[in-house]
């Protein structure tokens, strides 16, 4: 029996995919199994390919894998975009009636179910409900209670009257029983196991916008881009009742200048965009870091440059992030793992910025944002979510030590640590200005040479403070001793995870969540036989970050071809390395 | 918070760099005077000033301010609004400022109507970078980057606010502080988005849109009985090309600023050390 199941519902933009595939995503969370899920889809309201994945099991999941189990093919095109990971015992589930189907033939030697999807759904209320008939006849061909697709139908439909509920239920139970009447589902070696475990299914969009209202996000400005929008969609109409507000500005330079402006009167603030609102963000990102002001910038990144692939993964934005906007400005740079450190990395991100008074990148990717991924809930403590607000003057009385001698407030103060105090607008005795001209302990614009050289070396001492005290390290997996080290920043390190079991060698994994600062792993590059990077950009941009930081070369994989890598990939390209020539060619 | 601040309280030590008989030292006087005429404090203030000449202004208010970018000072003002309303927002910057590189922050700022005050001292020249055109230079003006005219017809900063459904739009002259002080203030009190555009002549750059050419030019809306309420008699000034207005050409009385219509009144930077109990319901909707 199999138990760990790829499924995929595929068809054409407009043929409500996406909602198919969360309904039963959905459905198997409920039933306490593990979900893992991915997306095909292009930039169109309508026609084209897509298609939503799910692979689920009763252990944790983390990545996509090259089998295709039972498929919900809509088109032919959907066939033919998985005939590569199609095997002999895949099910494919099509409507013979349609034409879009018609005289379809299955491939090799697997099975396929032809179920009248329209007639039933028109039976059970009408024809827009055919996909959930596919998926009543998903739960019949793989030993699946039923149940726990009513139950998500509910989740999905009460909302709108009961009546929907009742009629897609019924569009549910017609697919599966036209499964039982005319195959035997037992002979299909599928079975998909219920147990009592109690999970959260969530995305990295949907991770984030939660974090950043648990970390007391008031204000989130924003415009609308591919794949950040669901982080604005998310966070609009939940914030609210946290006394927040959403505001959808008329360009990204407006969006983060609005966030600015909510910061400098003391609100956490956070914009959300992808490369190309990166790319108009970076002009105002200077001003943040000049007037050191704490501000969360999320960049949920997508295939570039320019408008590049809008619905594909790229890690391509690191240099952007790192280097972006004129001369020499502090930054951090966050780039969460896993679908739950997007909780964890935006919260951290906001009590960065206000320790350290500093804009901070909050870096995630199109892997991530579409990712719908299993969780106990125990993996995210949203009521002890702790609010580090730094050197942050509430009170007249606290101004004091922060007051010149003529009684006025410095907001660059040259401390001994690099972090001067915030005040703001509203509290008396501690007006001051801030500029993005270069500027005295005062906010007042100078050109003086030692007075510029005082408030860079200041600028720079913060994010030696913020070494210094904070934990910026690696997550490591595998064997510590292997001295074969594989590295990865982001969101491929559950893909790497997966790979490890299909290796013969032990390796040391690194994945590191952050980009700046950075821990320094010279030692452990240099001292490793191999060193491996794998990152989803055509250069290898955080491999050369290391190997300017070990003065060493390592050996890039890399994948730029908008797909984010698969457990099975990695492996390969592993092992192409590190097994003997005459077993990579088996 | 202190009230009562008098005008003197709104400078800040700061000696302005402007050219002897800029006509933005006018226009400075005349917000500040208008601030402190509705009773608004220094502590309360948030100025935010746009880059050229006219936003040095930053520089010499002694309010909290921020002198930011060019061309994006509206946003800055609307977020510090949105974030904290119980703060009288000022936004200042020039024409280059506001209808050249601003000129779609402009256009928004003027349709949200949140309720803060915008003025731009207008010039109708590039005057820190030393004299070429900008968008509300008159056809004919010839600068270092048009010495044969711009061959393109003026921007029309009020016909633009007009067209964006502006509250109140309204116009006035450096030199005229008393007119320039009532109709800031009103744009102060004014619930919602208050451009005031405020010629404020360059004296090294502009030898054409003089203070002798304003002061012969303007008409006072006052004095030809004018009614700021009446849409269609704004719209009839207010597209006049061959008449330069001083005044309140229009004023919505009926005017809901973009805070009011969506309930925000309370400032947002107090934060409890962990968040509400109610937060886990966030986490509930993912079961």
């Amino acid at each position: 029996m199999i138990d760990d199941l790829n499924w995929a519902i595929g068809g054409e933009a407009g043929h409500g995919i996406d909602s198919t595939g969360k309904i039963f995503a959905q459905a198997l969370s409920r039933a306490g199994r593990h979900v893992f899920t991915s997306k095909v889809f292009a930039s169109r309201i309508r026609g084209g390919y897509t298609s939503y994945k799910i692979r689920t099991a009763l252990v944790p999941v983390q990545s996509v894998v090259d089998r295709m189990d039972v498929l919900v093919a809509l088109t032919k095109r959907t066939v033919e975009e998985n005939l590569s990971q199609l095997h002999d015992k895949s099910l494919i589930i099509y409507d013979g009636e349609r034409t879009m189907m018609k005289d379809f033939e299955p491939p090799g030697n697997m099975t396929s179910l032809n179920v009248p999807l329209q007639r039933l759904a028109e039976e059970a209320g009408g024809a827009i409900m055919r996909n959930i008939v596919a998926l009543g006849a998903t739960c019949a061909a793989t030993n699946f209670p039923i149940s726990n697709l009513d139950e998500s139908l509910e989740k999905q439909f009460s909302r709108k009257g009961s009546e929907l509920v009742e009629n897609n239920k019924k569009a549910a139970l017609l697919g599966y029983n036209h499964i039982f009447e005319n195959y035997n589902p037992s002979d299909f070696g599928y079975i998909l196991e219920c147990t009592d475990s109690t999970y959260v299914l969530l995305n990295g969009d949907e991770a984030i916008g939660m974090g950043a209202i648990a970390a007391g996000c008031r204000l989130y400005a924003g415009y609308p881009i591919t794949p950040a929008t669901a982080v604005m969609n998310y966070i609009k109409g939940r914030i609210e009742h946290f006394g927040g507000h959403v505001i959808q500005a008329e360009d990204e330079l407006s969006a983060i200048n609005m966030a600015l402006g909510a910061a400098r009167t003391g609100a956490r603030a956070m914009t959300a965009t992808s490369g190309p609102g990166i790319d108009l963000m970076t002009e105002t990102f200077g001003l943040v870091s000049m007037t050191e002001t704490p501000l969360v910038i999320c960049n949920v990144m997508r295939a570039g440059p320019s408008t590049g692939m809008p619905t594909k993964q790229e890690q391509g934005d690191l240099n952007t992030m790192l280097y972006g906007g004129h001369s020499e400005c502090e930054r951090f740079i966050l780039a969460p793992t896993t679908v739950a450190e997007c909780f964890h990395k935006t919260v951290e991100a906001f009590n960065l910025a206000e320790k350290y008074n500093t804009p901070v990148y909050l870096a995630g990717d199109l892997s991530l944002a579409i990712t719908e991924q299993t969780y106990s809930p125990d993996e995210f403590a949203l009521e002890s979510t702790k609010r580090e607000r730094g050197l942050f003057l509430t009170e007249t009385s606290e101004l004091e030590p922060w007051l010149n001698t003529q009684g006025q407030f410095k907001p660059h103060a040259d401390t001994e640590d690099g972090v001067s105090p915030r005040t703001l607008p509203g509290i008396e005795g501690g007006i001051h200005m801030v500029t993005g001209l270069e500027h005295d302990e005062l906010g007042r614009r100078t050109e003086h040479p030692p007075t510029r050289e005082k408030q860079v070396q200041k600028r720079k001492r913060k994010v030696e403070t913020a070494i210094e005290q904070e934990n910026f390290d690696y997550r490591e997996f595998g064997s510590p001793d292997s001295d074969i080290l594989v590295i990865s920043w982001g969101s491929n390190e559950g893909a790497i995870l997966e790979a490890m079991d299909q290796l013969e060698q032990k390796i040391r994994f690194l994945s590191f969540p952050y980009v700046f600062p950075r821990p320094d792993i010279s030692e452990a590059i240099q001292n490793a036989s191999m060193v491996f990077v794998i990152e989803c950009n055509a250069s290898g941009q955080f491999a050369t970050l290391l190997e300017h930081d070990s003065l060493s070369r390592v050996t890039r994989i890399l994948k730029y071809d908008g797909i984010r890598f698969s457990a099975d990939e990695i492996a390969k390209e592993l092992n192409s390395y590190l097994l003997p020539e005459e077993v990579v060619l088996k | 918070m202190s009230t009562g601040a008098n005008f003197a309280d709104f400078k800040s030590d700061k000696k302005p760099t402007w050219c002897p008989g800029c006509g933005d030292f006018g226009t400075m006087n005349g917000i500040l005077k208008a601030l402190s005429n509705t009773g608004a404090s220094p502590e309360n203030t948030f100025f935010v000033a746009g880059i050229g000449c006219s936003g040095k202004i930053g520089t010499y208010v002694r309010t909290y301010s921020i002198h930011g970018v060019h061309g994006r000072a509206l946003p800055v003002g609307c977020g510090a609004k949105i974030a904290n309303p119980n703060l009288e927002v000022m936004v200042a910057g020039g024409d280059g400022d506001g209808f050249s590189i601003g000129a779609a922050h402009f256009i928004h700022a003027v349709r949200r109507n949140v309720n803060m005050t915008y003025v731009v001292m207008d010039n109708r020249i590039y005057g820190l970078t030393k004299g070429q055109y900008s968008p509300t230079s008159g056809t004919d003006l010839k600068t270092k980057t048009s010495p044969s005219g711009t061959y393109m017809p003026p921007l029309d900063p009020l016909a633009l606010a007009l067209s964006s459904q502006g509250t109140f739009i309204a116009q006035a002259f450096s030199s005229d502080l008393k007119r320039l002080v009532e109709i800031v203030e009103a744009a102060i009190n004014h619930n919602g988005f208050s451009f005031v555009n405020v010629f404020s002549p360059c004296v090294t750059y502009n030898k054409v849109d003089t203070y002798q050419y304003f002061r012969e030019a303007l008409v006072d809306v006052n004095d030809i009985g004018h009614d700021p309420t009446d849409h269609e008699a704004a719209k009839k000034l207010i597209l006049d090309s061959e008449t330069e207005y001083q005044g309140i050409l229009y004023q919505n009385p009926n005017s809901v600023s973009y805070e009011e219509s969506h309930g925000l009144d309370s400032p947002m930077w107090d934060l409890s050390e962990n968040p509400p109990e109610d937060i886990l319901n966030l986490l509930r909707e993912f079961y």
